[in-house]
């Protein structure tokens, strides 16, 4: 990844968020399936053994753990690799967590392509689908590493559950000392009347380059992070789409059911946009170093770069 | 035919006397609660009888006598926790509460209908008293685990316990369940098998044998309770609670030899009456059965 700015692993920032937490918040609990010195909850475990529950590898049990858990008033966070929590624990998210509205907090780690050597088995590009077809479910992807924690923060007080979507791999840590980001809300990082740039998550450093050079060729770019998929902050991509006509979405997961899939599902309704989706397209990825990975299935600068160019460039009808 | 069921006395129970004369009356209690569940499920044309029927004297005993739980305020958190693994015993859960005094017993009228709190499996959010909606089968050990481990964080002396049934158990869940309860070792939690050897689609030794399941509960490192309990009579039940209370060792289980259909003679230990619709011609025959045990339950108390 880019060498020009600090970085930092959204998994990092977990860990060392959970134990900022810990006093602020006597409810906290932490589970982890067996991951835990990969996801670094390990570190909560260490410093407080009687909040954190480390129940082997049964993710669809450890949900129903800490849902029961959350009835008593406890404030428990579900932490595993993404793939596993949302698929393997889908009913259980779904009929215990989710229909019951229980504050659950699902830190769903090794994301996206991020678990890049273990391959397309442990590759989780459908949570983001799963999650958001989840009634009472919100949906968080940070797109750093400070986000994290602010992602983290709100959603433990927060009354219902929240998926918060972290990568494994450090990524530029961009928000620094900046505004701090709110569940629900869009962050606009640039004005601009050609084409919306609607991102989330890691791509979203790539997005911010893209808009740089896409400036310089005259293209001016209304680049919009949209950090909660549900719920989704419609007035503002409304606003931004109604002044552009041109949406593009960039996220690191399917093309089906994510943050295209939920833009496209507004913009219909309130706005309707010419719209191109970035994404993986509907198939399995592989094994291989991350930023490789991400470029081979279409996220990069540069397909950002052409495929707005070649939208804000189209005509509308 | 109409149904009758709010023929019988609609008061909520208080119990009086010695232990003997109170398991007489909880005993006389479940069937009646057998009666309501038998009209209602005939009256909406909808519901499961056989797990239903299988529980009664259990879910009653729990409420009745061994459970500290306040109905007219549901919330308390000093409360002790029941979770019904076994979803599809819904009715018979709602009859015996009502008549425990958390909701008033005509709204059984409304099981499974539109704008109902009486859902076809439990809702917590929408029945007062629910601990937790169940319905798909394998979840209750994980919460009730997840229940009595907070009950340890939060320093409370609150019971928290899980029925389960045979298919309940064929659910891999249920297992990783009872493995993490082993390893955490949660005060107060206790497992009670409603074991009627009977599933949706047949007898649980053909469908997915579960024996021998005391040996595989202590091999899981459960306090296993030094008996089969008979599941049909209160007596038996108090007496499976009088090990429970010597205890010191978590999580324990109780298992209780049950009845599916239990009540109805061509029902019992019949996979065919898991849940079909009563119809008129059913229930004409079945609810005198009922009405039969009850009378001798009465004369006998």
């Amino acid at each position: 990844m880019s060498t020009a700015l600090k970085t930092e692993a959204g998994r990092d920032a977990l860990g060392k968020a959970l134990l900022d937490l810990a006093g602020q918040i006597p409810e906290l609990v932490v589970l982890d399936a067996d991951v835990s010195s990969s996801t670094k909850t390990a570190d909560f475990g260490r410093a407080h053994p009687d909040r954190f529950f480390n129940v082997g590898v049964a993710e669809s049990n450890m949900i129903d753990l800490a849902a029961g858990m959350a009835t008593c008033g406890l404030r428990p966070v579900a932490s595993t690799f993404a793939i596993f929590l949302v698929l393997k624990g889908a009913e259980q998210i779904r009929n215990t967590v989710c229909y019951n509205n229980l504050p659950v907090v699902f830190a769903g780690g090794y994301a996206g392509l991020s678990d890049s050597y273990d391959g397309a088995s442990h590759q989780s590009i459908t949570d983001l689908a799963v999650m958001r077809a989840m009634p009472n479910m919100a949906v968080v992807v940070p797109g750093d590493s400070v986000e994290v924690r602010q992602a983290l923060d709100q959603a433990l007080r927060r009354n219902g559950p929240t998926y918060i979507r972290i990568g494994r791999n450090p990524t530029p840590v961009l928000f620094e000392g900046a505004e701090p980001f709110k569940i629900g809300k869009i962050r606009k990082l640039r004005d601009g009347k050609d084409v919306t740039l609607a991102v989330c998550g890691v791509p979203l450093f790539m997005a911010m380059e893209a808009a740089e050079l896409l400036a310089i060729e005259k293209i001016q770019v209304d680049l919009l992070e949209v950090s909660t998929l549900k719920p989704l902050d419609v007035e503002t991509l409304v606003a931004s789409a109604t002044k552009t006509g041109k949406v593009l979405t960039i996220e690191e997961h399917s093309i089906i059911g994510g943050l295209g899939g939920a833009v496209a599902e507004a913009l219909g309704k309130h706005a309707p946009s010419r719209m191109e989706v970035i994404g993986v397209e509907d198939r399995f990825t592989e094994s291989g170093d991350y930023s490789a990975l991400m470029t081979k299935y279409g996220l990069s600068v540069r397909a950002i770069r052409e495929k707005a160019r070649k939208l804000a460039r189209a005509t509308n009808p | 035919m109409k149904n009758d069921f709010v023929r019988l006395d609609p008061v909520s129970v208080v119990l009086e006397g010695n232990r003997s004369k109170k398991a007489a009356q909880m005993q006389r209690l479940a069937q009646e609660c057998r009666v309501d569940v038998l009209d209602v499920l005939h009256d909406k044309g909808t519901g499961h009888w056989g797990g239903a029927s299988s529980c009664a004297e259990l879910v009653t005993a729990l409420y009745f006598h061994m459970m500290d739980v306040r109905p007219e305020e549901p919330q308390w958190p000093g409360r002790d926790r029941v979770i019904v693994s076994k979803g599809h015993a819904s009715c018979m859960i709602y009859s015996v509460m009502a008549r425990r005094g958390y909701f008033p017993r005509e709204e059984l009228d409304t099981f499974r209908q539109i704008n109902s709190r009486m859902q076809g499996h439990p809702c917590m959010n929408k029945t007062p008293g629910i601990e937790m909606s169940t319905g798909a089968l394998g979840h209750g050990i994980s919460v009730a685990a997840g229940m009595a481990l907070a009950a340890r964080l939060q320093k409370r002396k609150s019971w928290t316990y899980v029925i389960v049934g045979d298919g309940c158990l064929d659910e891999g869940q249920s297992w990783e369940g009872i493995m993490t309860a082993a390893k955490f070792k949660p005060e107060r939690l206790v497992m009670l098998v409603d074991y009627n050897k009977v599933q949706l689609d047949g007898p649980s030794a053909e469908i997915m044998p579960m024996d021998p399941l005391p040996d595989k509960f202590r091999a899981f490192n459960w306090n296993v309770a030094p008996e089969i309990y008979d599941g049909h009579s209160v007596a038996s039940i108090l007496q499976s609670w009088d090990w429970l209370l010597a205890q010191s060792d978590w999580p324990a289980v109780i298992i209780y030899k049950t009845v599916k259909g239990r009540g109805v003679s061509y029902m019992e230990n019949n996979h065919k009456w898991h849940g079909p619709p009563i119809d008129d011609t059913t229930y004409a025959t079945a609810r005198p059965e009922l009405l039969k045990t009850l009378s001798e339950l009465e004369v006998a108390q």
